[in-house]
């Protein structure tokens, strides 16, 4: 069982929900898709790491061959080539590393090299497997490290949440391909509408199963539970804005293991999520 | 044109709801929203008249003309986005995938590939008392830090001449981040005292380091955990980055945003400490050139 926990907006607690409904269920596993900042291990603190290296493969010239008939200049799509002063310039940040350029280069002066972008790490916190990708600074493209993620979330029994990136852009579009069901989280605000708006149409045009949560719930005017009732959107459950929380929330601590209010909270909260997974699996196999 | 960008790293420090009240304290002549995946700056700052709209064509995605197809695999083979796939002896591409870099269309013998441009978003320009630059992503699009550049150069060409511009960020430290860092002047970073906000400050700042961008500090809802504010505090001066101020937190916020209104237009203790941070960031931003 795969459920994947996003947003529009970044803060909503995407975190807080995918880290403690992990943490309720216990064998689980917890995948950090959010590589550009990944949290979720500053609260499982996992152990027995293991770190794997991620590459991608770009092109390096071989001058000596290379006689600038500019073929691959042409050919890239991402401008990251370059003739400069006698020489072709290659620009790694900007290559897509489609390949191309070496593939159609008439001297075969072209030639791949690895260049790491970011790393895959492995390690247990209780019962619970935490995955975290993290993209290095500086480099524009965190899906080669969303791809190896979601390799692993594809592979086992055991219910997996997905910790997704904010926003609705091509990263996000990667977590959620393979996964059975979408926990949106928002919040109560007007800013919370608009967003909530934006990953509905998402996960609609994707045909995934979903429901809300809404976090930080006092006791004001909602108007994202006005949104949810218009649209017929399943309310999942609500979170309330609560200093307690906040407080364990800041200092990243798992408030499943730390509150038994939370505890017996979330456990519930997966419960129905359980529930509404399976029901889907029966009602849309 | 001097540009001051907000950014955060994490998402939900409070990135709009500062900058909506900065483009309000400073009278901003120009300002723009970069977070296109989910943009929110137009809520705060409501526009009275309609924007100029234009497509935005991201890259091309790869169509594949069955009826010309001689099944040689060669796209299949040569995609590095696993994005051509073969169901039912019929070649389809996925386009959330296809990155549009055109090695199928060059390979294939049949030339039963093209590549077609999509529409991937929509940028909008209002020009009324002052220019206000923004876009919306199309669901599920790439190329969003190609929008963001887009977003910028549609302000800096509608408001030559105008002094400083005030932009909103995106969360994250990836392509669109990067894109909006581009020609800025100053970044102010919203920082907020949880560990997590404190890791992803931190990367933050070393990617705005990278583009050799002089970055200000200022806390949000400092008071929600004291100890972390006080390693905010000592990071910034041991980097020697100037902290700007430390807002508290403060329910009124909610009810201002739901009202669609700025903190800066009522009387509150967040929106007094936000004027302070307005004026400590003036000095950086604007007195020295």
């Amino acid at each position: 069982m795969k459920i994947a926990v996003l947003s529009g907006k970044g803060g909503t607690g995407k975190t807080l929900v995918s880290v403690n409904l992990a943490a309720a269920a216990s064998e689980s596993v917890y995948i950090d898709c959010d590589v550009e900042e990944p949290n979720g291990h500053l609260f499982f603190k996992p152990n027995k790491i293991i770190s794997e290296r991620i590459m991608v493969h770009i092109p390096v010239v071989d001058e000596n061959k290379c006689n600038g008939c500019r073929v691959c200049i042409d050919f890239c799509k991402f401008n990251a080539l370059a003739y400069i002063n006698n020489k072709l310039a290659i620009f790694d940040e900007i290559c897509h590393s489609c390949g191309g350029c070496i593939l159609f280069c008439p001297e075969r002066a072209l030639f791949e090299k690895t260049k790491m972008v970011g790393q895959v790490e492995y390690g247990t916190s209780k019962a619970v497997t935490v995955i975290t990708g993290r993209l290095n600074i500086g480099e524009a493209s965190g899906i080669p490290i969303i791809k190896k993620l979601l390799h692993h979330a594809n592979k086992g029994n055991k219910i997996t949440f997905i910790d997704s990136p904010p926003g609705s852009a091509c990263t996000v579009m990667e977590s959620i391909k393979d996964v059975d069901y979408c926990i949106l989280v928002a919040e109560p605000t007007l800013f919370g509408v608009h967003n909530l708006t934006m990953v509905y149409d998402l996960v609609k045009l994707f045909h995934k199963p979903y429901g809300v949560i809404l976090n930080k719930c006092v006791d004001e005017e909602k108007p994202a539970e006005k949104f949810c009732r218009e649209k017929n959107i399943k309310i999942l459950g609500e979170i309330p804005f609560d200093h307690e929380l906040g407080m364990m929330n800041s200092n990243a601590l798992i408030a499943v293991r730390t509150s038994e209010t939370y505890k017996r909270l979330f456990t519930s909260l997966l419960q129905t999520v359980i529930e509404e997974v399976q029901h889907e699996t029966i009602v849309n196999p | 044109m001097k540009q001051l960008l907000i950014l955060s790293g994490k998402g939900g420090t409070g990135k709009t709801t500062l900058a909506g009240a900065f483009i309000k304290l400073a009278k901003a002549k120009a300002y723009a929203d970069c977070d296109v995946d989910a943009p929110n700056l137009h809520l705060v700052m409501q526009q009275s008249i309609k924007p100029k709209q234009t497509d935005f064509y991201g890259l091309p995605k790869a169509v594949i003309n069955s009826a010309q197809c001689t099944y040689c695999d060669l796209c299949r083979k040569n995609c590095r986005f696993d994005a051509i796939s073969r169901v039912n002896d019929i070649y389809k591409v996925d386009t959330y995938s296809c990155e549009g870099c055109g090695v199928c269309e060059a390979l294939c013998p049949g030339k039963a590939i093209v590549l077609k441009s999509v529409a991937a978003g929509n940028l909008m320009l209002y020009e009324d008392e002052a220019i206000f630059s923004t876009a919306q992503l199309k669901m599920g699009s790439g190329t969003s830090g190609m929008l963001v550049t887009e977003v910028k150069k549609q302000m800096n060409s509608a408001a030559k001449a105008v002094e400083f511009a005030i932009i909103d960020g995106s969360p994250g430290i990836g392509c669109p981040v990067i894109a909006s860092l581009n020609g800025v002047d100053l970044v102010l970073i919203v920082a907020e005292p949880s560990v997590s906000g404190i890791s992803d400050m931190e990367r933050i700042i070393k990617t705005a380091q990278q583009f050799q961008i002089k970055i200000a500090v200022c806390i949000n809802k400092y008071d929600t955990n004291l100890v972390n504010t006080e390693k905010i505090e000592a990071f910034c001066k041991k980097l020697n980055l100037s902290l700007v101020g430390k807002i508290p937190f403060d329910a009124e916020v909610v009810k201002v945003i739901n009202q669609v209104l700025s903190i800066v237009d009522v009387d509150c203790t967040s929106g007094r400490a936000v004027r302070k941070v307005f004026t400590e960031v003036s000095k950086l931003f604007l007195n020295k050139s």
